[in-house]
């Protein structure tokens, strides 16, 4: 207990952080081993995973580095694509999904890591709002060229087309992997939600860290104050790149768990175009920008909504949004802070002096 | 600012918790239905909202008065047929979601869904169920590849291969254009087997132009490139919208080829603002028109029309069929309302092989273990601005 206290203030959210994703894995397994989870959370386990590591992996862009990426669907299209790619043509070769599953996170992630870098050399010498179109352009390009793609496989190796699948010309028993639009189909099932909140833990783990060490104080220096950051030596393009790098990565992981969860994969403007990538914004701006915690909650809250209104039938989005702004206002307009501080006061008024003392 | 976070920490964790809550009350509503329900249930899962919504909402219009006519005359052996209907917005994912929702309120057998590519999603998992599944509008390969699923509609490859046939057999044309959706996996899933049957046939397909769902308003490259190629047949494997705008385009540049499409053509005459005559010597594929003479087909057609305040379309007719194959299903095998999913899909799967439905979409509806509709293809022509079925 004593040694919680002397925890300093950052070490101690970042327990409370990784505490309330265990306790919150632990309530689930529980509940799933009693039976008592119906199949509609059990379905929505590992998307809950998904949304959660890429809201994080988002709000290392926004929140820690500060440029505004819309992009961020693409990234998680370039893991989802590769890994289902690499598990299609993997299953009969390695046997063992557990094995199977390891690598194709690897690559996954390496991949989005690289198109991240890629991508990062031109976008980030740009600022505000011009890097956040250039990477809503970014992630549609990839969307699209996915859309485009054919690769098929038979005795003679891969074949590659971006016509039809007629085109690839493959011999007898070779078979179409990605079919343009119509994506991969029959991804093996390997996510699991162990596997999931693993990742959710490694990606915490990873930013956590990263914010709190010698290269993510200089991240933070660069989005408080560029020409400071400069001046004291910070190499600016490094760091911008590292951040940037990284959330792909992350986001590719997220697309791995996701791609793996479904049997059919392809790229359409609601899983990996704008629309998604908005939508982890919208995870990140509710939770709070560069509040790692309110992300994990927000990306939670707002992928169960829709599901748990499914009784309202018609009305379901109608509600949503509704609920959407109301949920933005009571958390971010300045008089719902005002007044919620009121009452927190009048509720625990011993706190108060700590909270003046830790400002 | 500490506080407020703990604050929202607070608030959102309680949210949480209730939404978890939620989620096992209704799991013990629908565990209770099946134990000791009154009613047989059977859901349905399709695009309410969004881009592809029209299908979705034909399918649960079509399904509704199937499962209407059912109760009204007495039910499946004698119970009572409960229809819910999920929306899953065209996305693999949200089908999966409404997929386990629909579990949890007890659901027996399934219609749906109406997308492919959900349907794939939903046919895996359904699988694993051992759901009975029957898609009434799901046309990719892989929507019925397990045992358990079945479908309504034809399948694309075999729409493509019957376009081609046709028009080899009929001598319709020796230059034919091909325009398609690219995005689209009906579209391309057509023009793939048309463009493979199509080498045993002795037409040549001279020019291939194509499309996306996200520029699908203008034509007129697509058109001049067919036009340019000198093609007598042009043929477009995609939904009426947008071929209604080919139509009218293709007339505004002054070229009048045959036009040729598949099922989803089916309702062109219904487009706000198209005019009939311009679909004059249009041809397509379809098991259902709704001027069609049977009186069953204009029964339906009616009952639709005074519910919905249009006319409905082939979606809406493989709903009507596949409720009808469903009741035909369950009355071989004898369910009853507290069965369990697992043992009702056991026994669909015996009786749905067995069973011959008269339907609006065929005369004969028979279903073979690959999950295969067999029915006959019938050739639509407009002309004078109504639909005519070519024998």
């Amino acid at each position: 207990m004593k040694k919680i206290k002397k925890m300093n203030k950052t070490t101690k959210s970042n327990f409370i952080t990784y505490l309330m994703v265990i306790v919150i894995y632990l309530a689930v397994q529980a509940m799933s081993m009693t039976g008592n989870l119906s199949s509609l959370m059990k379905g929505l386990l590992i998307p809950l995973c998904a949304y959660v590591i890429l809201a994080v992996s988002l709000n290392l862009t926004v929140g820690i580095l500060g440029e505004l990426s819309l992009g961020h669907a693409g990234f998680m299209c370039v893991g989802a694509f590769s890994s289902a790619f690499f598990s299609k043509c993997m299953v009969d070769v390695i046997p063992s999904s557990g094995l199977r599953f390891f690598l194709a996170i690897l690559l996954g992630t390496a991949m989005a890591g690289l198109f991240g870098f890629l991508i990062g050399i031109p976008v980030l010498r740009l600022k505000g709002d011009y890097l956040a179109i250039v990477t809503l352009a970014f992630g549609e390009i990839i969307k699209n060229i996915m859309n485009l793609l054919f690769i098929g496989k038979d005795s003679a190796g891969f074949h590659f087309s971006t016509k039809d699948s007629m085109s690839l010309g493959l011999k007898e028993g070779g078979t179409v992997i990605i079919n343009g639009p119509q994506g991969i189909t029959g991804t093996p099932r390997d996510s699991t939600f162990t596997i999931g909140v693993i990742l959710i833990l490694i990606t915490l783990f990873i930013v956590l860290n990263l914010i709190n060490s010698r290269s993510g104080r200089a991240i933070m220096a660069i989005r408080d104050n560029r020409i400071a950051a400069e001046s004291v030596g910070i190499d600016i393009t490094k760091y911008k790149l590292m951040a940037f790098s990284i959330s792909a990565a992350l986001a590719g992981s997220a697309g791995v768990l996701y791609a793996h969860n479904l049997a059919t994969l392809n790229a359409q403007p609601k899983n990996f175009g704008y629309n998604m990538s908005i939508m982890i914004l919208v995870f990140v701006v509710l939770g709070g920008i560069g509040n790692i915690r309110g992300s994990i909650i927000a990306a939670i809250v707002l992928t169960l909504l829709p599901e748990l209104l499914r009784g309202l039938n018609d009305y379901r989005m109608l509600i949503y949004a509704v609920v959407l702004i109301v949920m933005m206002l009571f958390n971010w307009s300045p008089k719902a802070i005002e007044w919620r501080k009121r009452i927190m006061v009048k509720i625990r008024p011993g706190k108060k002096k700590d909270e003046k003392e830790a400002a | 600012m500490k506080k407020m976070k703990k604050a929202l920490s607070i608030v959102m964790t309680a949210a949480l918790t209730m939404s978890l809550a939620v989620g096992c009350g209704s799991k013990d509503a629908g565990g209770s239905s099946t134990g000791d329900a009154e009613t047989i249930k059977i859901g349905g899962i399709g695009p309410l909202t969004g881009g592809a919504a029209i299908y979705g909402q034909d399918v649960k219009g079509g399904a509704e008065i199937a499962v209407q006519e059912i109760n009204e005359a007495g039910g499946i052996n004698g119970y009572q047929v409960e229809l819910n209907f999920q929306d899953d917005e065209h996305d693999a994912e949200k089908a999966v979601n409404a997929y386990n929702n629909l579990k949890d309120w007890g659901m027996q057998a399934l219609l749906g869904t109406v997308t492919s590519a959900p349907c794939i999603a939903v046919g895996e998992v359904a699988y694993e169920d051992n759901m009975f599944l029957l898609t009434p509008s799901g046309t990719a390969v892989d929507c019925v590849k397990y045992d358990n699923a079945f479908r309504v509609c034809f399948s694309d490859p075999t729409q493509g291969v019957e376009s081609a046939k046709y028009i080899g057999d009929n001598g319709l044309a020796s230059k034919v254009a091909v325009i398609y959706d690219n995005s689209d996996v009906y579209s391309s899933g057509i023009y793939e087997a048309f463009a493979k049957e199509a080498e045993n046939q002795d037409f040549e397909i001279v020019s291939t132009a194509t499309f996306t769902g996200e520029s699908n308003t203008d034509f007129s490259v697509q058109i001049q490139k067919a036009k340019d190629a000198g093609a007598e047949l042009v043929f477009l494997p995609f939904y009426y919208s947008q071929a209604a705008l080919v139509l009218q385009q293709a007339a505004g540049m002054g070229y009048s080829p045959i036009f040729f499409g598949c099922d989803g053509m089916d309702g062109i005459l219904g487009v706000e603002g198209f005019e009939a005559e311009l679909a004059n010597n249009l041809m397509f594929l379809s098991p259902f028109t709704p001027t069609a003479e049977d009186p069953k087909v204009q029964d339906f057609v009616k009952k639709f029309e005074e519910e919905y305040g249009h006319t409905p379309n082939q979606f809406a007719a493989d709903a009507y069929d596949g409720i009808y194959a469903i009741k035909a299903a369950m009355e071989e095998a004898d369910i009853k309302p507290d069965a369990s999913s697992s043992d009702v899909c056991d026994a669909m799967k015996e009786a749905i092989v067995k069973i011959e439905i008269e339907g609006v979409t065929a005369k004969s509806l028979t279903w073979d273990a690959s999950g295969e509709p067999s029915k006959e293809p019938m050739v639509v022509k407009i002309a004078d601005g109504d639909y005519a079925v070519v024998e």
